[in-house]
């Protein structure tokens, strides 16, 4: 991969970066120095955007960290305080719950990308096992988040969780005793969880650090999905995808704000205003809406160790796709068959996410039929073990690409001429 | 120091790699055990593990819902209907095979964690399609002998170590 080298002209600077080459670093990764397939869509912009969510998150935690209190007797209150004694607490705090929620679309629509142009597959899959790593790891960070405010849906929410781990035999109830430091979940749970929330974030940077580190070996797919021929296939990061990624962070921060300042409860749950209560299960419990896919694959399975472990295989499957994926070709656009049931896949997901909020006995209503929302989910389900066990192996061997373009700089100067 | 070579190859040297990273290895985990088990319940929380509770106010068909280890514990003065109830079911068509004379040393007292055995949460009482409890969390079915019936739950409701001290004071733990 051809790239400048940086060459600083003010004397004091490049004395600074000759001892320590930071700024070299800087211009290789997203400088001017790291060049880009100059095909790349908006789908692109999502790797940038989930930076951004984790520098948000970082700051307003640390922030909110300073007013919180973790004890079974004063978190609540202490985040009461927050909301209405702290200054701009309101603010902070509205903007790290809903910052939550801003992260995980941005990293759902990040993978999807992933899924459809073929980024697990080789050359990348390294950089593909360390984006399912950070996306665990997101998931770990946000449980234990949602639990700090000590509300009802915090304590049975940590409570139905950490339980998962009671249905692996002989050590489950050990290991159970074990995550809490006691019978239920009590204080101590609640001082760990602070603990582990504040420092798995920094774990994430370390591994999103590894992830782009992994990103410019290769360098970045792009729609077509075929390789980088030449320097005429790409162009300088800066300023071509620093001034695009800019924008997307632009439009991000518009939905972003409109849910903080206009609905900033509307992605939680009204049950978590009312202070944990270990002697009262409220009649409907349901995890934030990111985990609710899963959530709904775990009650679709009648027993309890196969429901944690058709759940927790849901997420790790992932780690599969570049062996899964036998297509000659990576992107999705030239496998149109395939391409329709990715799409059938993700409605699929947004199925089980509906599933996941409503009750099992819950009846929906499909053109006249009566449905209960048990039935729906098993069939949800069983669609998305399909997909990844059956659909994917076969179609992507079975199908005949279409004819893939030359380069991707002919393919874009097809474009324009065609557009002209 | 003379390498000193057996006849099959194996030196000095070499043992005395395997016996160092051995002895660092064991050293590294007992290291690491501290950090582990001070996650494991603490003395005091150990500690917090009876409660004793005066049965008399509690009418036949009265419930009361007491705290032990953090974790509620129902106390059911059953009904004579419940009682027979409980007693008329065929054991060996159970998910968890228990008579009620197992789970209640005398009958009119039915006394359990109130913790649904499978994910946690608290069942309600009087409930569901066999008299017993609810789980509104995922649809588990108790019966008037708190032993699981229908729903995801693997296992009956457990049965804390108990003793009466007298015919109206029971002690839980
Ligand atoms: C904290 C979360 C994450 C951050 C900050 C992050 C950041 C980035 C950035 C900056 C890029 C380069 C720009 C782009 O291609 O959009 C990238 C690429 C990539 N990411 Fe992530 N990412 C995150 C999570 C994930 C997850 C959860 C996955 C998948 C499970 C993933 C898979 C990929 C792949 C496959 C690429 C290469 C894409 C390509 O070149 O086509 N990332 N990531
Ligand atoms: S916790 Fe009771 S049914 Fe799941």
């Amino acid at each position: 991969m051809a790239s400048s080298t940086y060459e600083p002209k003010n004397r004091f600077i490049k004395a600074v970066n000759q001892q320590l080459p930071i700024l070299s670093l800087i211009h290789g990764a997203v400088g001017a120095g790291y060049r880009a397939p100059k095909n790349l869509n908006y789908w692109w912009n999502f790797g940038s955007l989930a930076g951004v969510c984790l520098v948000v998150q970082i700051i307003t935690g640390i922030v909110l960290a300073m007013h919180y209190t973790p004890h079974t007797s004063l978190a609540f209150a202490s985040v009461e305080h927050i909301m209405r004694d702290v200054n701009y607490g309101w603010l902070l705090r509205y903007i790290h719950a809903n910052g939550a929620s801003m992260f995980f679309i941005v990293v759902y629509v990040h993978i999807f990308r992933g899924l459809f142009f073929g980024s697990y597959r080789n050359p990348r899959e390294v950089l593909w096992f360390l984006g399912v790593i950070i996306y665990l790891l997101m998931m770990a960070t946000g449980f234990m988040g949602y639990v700090l405010p000590w509300g009802q849906m915090s304590f049975w929410g940590a409570t139905v969780i950490t339980n998962l781990f009671s249905a692996i035999p002989v050590v489950g109830d050990s290991i159970v005793a074990w995550l809490w430091g006691g019978f239920s979940v009590d204080n101590p749970t609640l001082n760990r969880f602070f603990s582990l929330h504040y420092l798995l974030p920094f774990v994430i940077v370390g591994v999103v650090i590894l992830h782009i580190w992994a990103l410019h070996i290769p360098g970045s797919n792009n729609p077509l999905g075929i390789d980088v021929k030449g320097p005429q296939d790409q162009v300088p990061f800066h300023p071509y995808y620093t001034a695009k990624d800019a924008f997307g962070i632009g439009v991000f921060l518009l939905l972003f704000a409109f849910f903080v300042f206009y609905a900033p409860n509307y992605l939680g749950h009204p049950d978590n205003y009312t202070e944990a209560n270990p002697m009262v299960t409220p009649p409907h419990i349901v995890p934030e809406w990111y985990y609710l896919p899963f959530y709904a694959i775990l009650r679709a399975i009648p027993d309890k160790l196969g429901g944690v472990i058709a759940m927790f295989s849901a997420i790790l499957i992932l780690f599969a796709m570049p062996w899964l994926d036998g297509s000659p070709a990576r992107s999705a656009r030239f496998r149109p068959i395939y391409r329709m049931l990715l799409w059938v896949f993700v409605a699929d997901t947004f199925l089980l996410g509906y599933v996941g909020a409503h009750a099992p006995d819950y009846i929906v209503h499909i053109g006249g039929v009566e449905i209960p929302c048990l039935i729906l989910g098993q069939a949800a389900t069983a669609f998305y073990f399909l997909f990844f066990l059956v659909i994917v192996p076969v179609v992507s061997r079975w199908e005949t690409p279409l004819p893939l373009p030359k380069s991707i700089n002919e393919a874009v100067l097809k474009k324009s001429a065609a557009k002209a | 120091m003379a390498t000193h070579t057996e006849a099959d190859g194996v030196t000095r040297r070499d043992f005395l790699y395997v016996a160092g990273g051995a002895f660092a290895a064991v050293g590294a985990a007992a290291a690491a055990w501290p950090l582990i088990d001070q996650m494991n319940p603490s003395a005091d929380v150990l500690a917090l593990s009876s409660t004793e509770v005066d049965l008399s106010n509690i009418e036949v068909g009265q419930s009361i819902t007491v705290m032990w280890r953090g974790k509620p514990v129902f106390i059911r003065h059953r009904t004579e209907e419940e009682i027979a109830e409980a007693a008329a079911v065929n054991v060996a068509s159970l998910p968890d095979p228990q008579t009620d004379a197992e789970r209640a040393v005398r009958p009119e007292w039915l006394i359990m964690v109130g913790v649904c055995t499978h994910l946690g949460c608290v069942p309600l009482g009087q409930r569901g399609d066999y008299n017993g409890w609810f789980c509104p969390c995922h649809g588990s079915h108790y019966d008037t002998s708190g032993r699981i019936r229908k729903g995801p739950a693997p296992l009956n409701l457990a049965i804390p170590t108990y003793e009466f001290l007298n015919d109206t004071t029971v002690k839980i733990g």
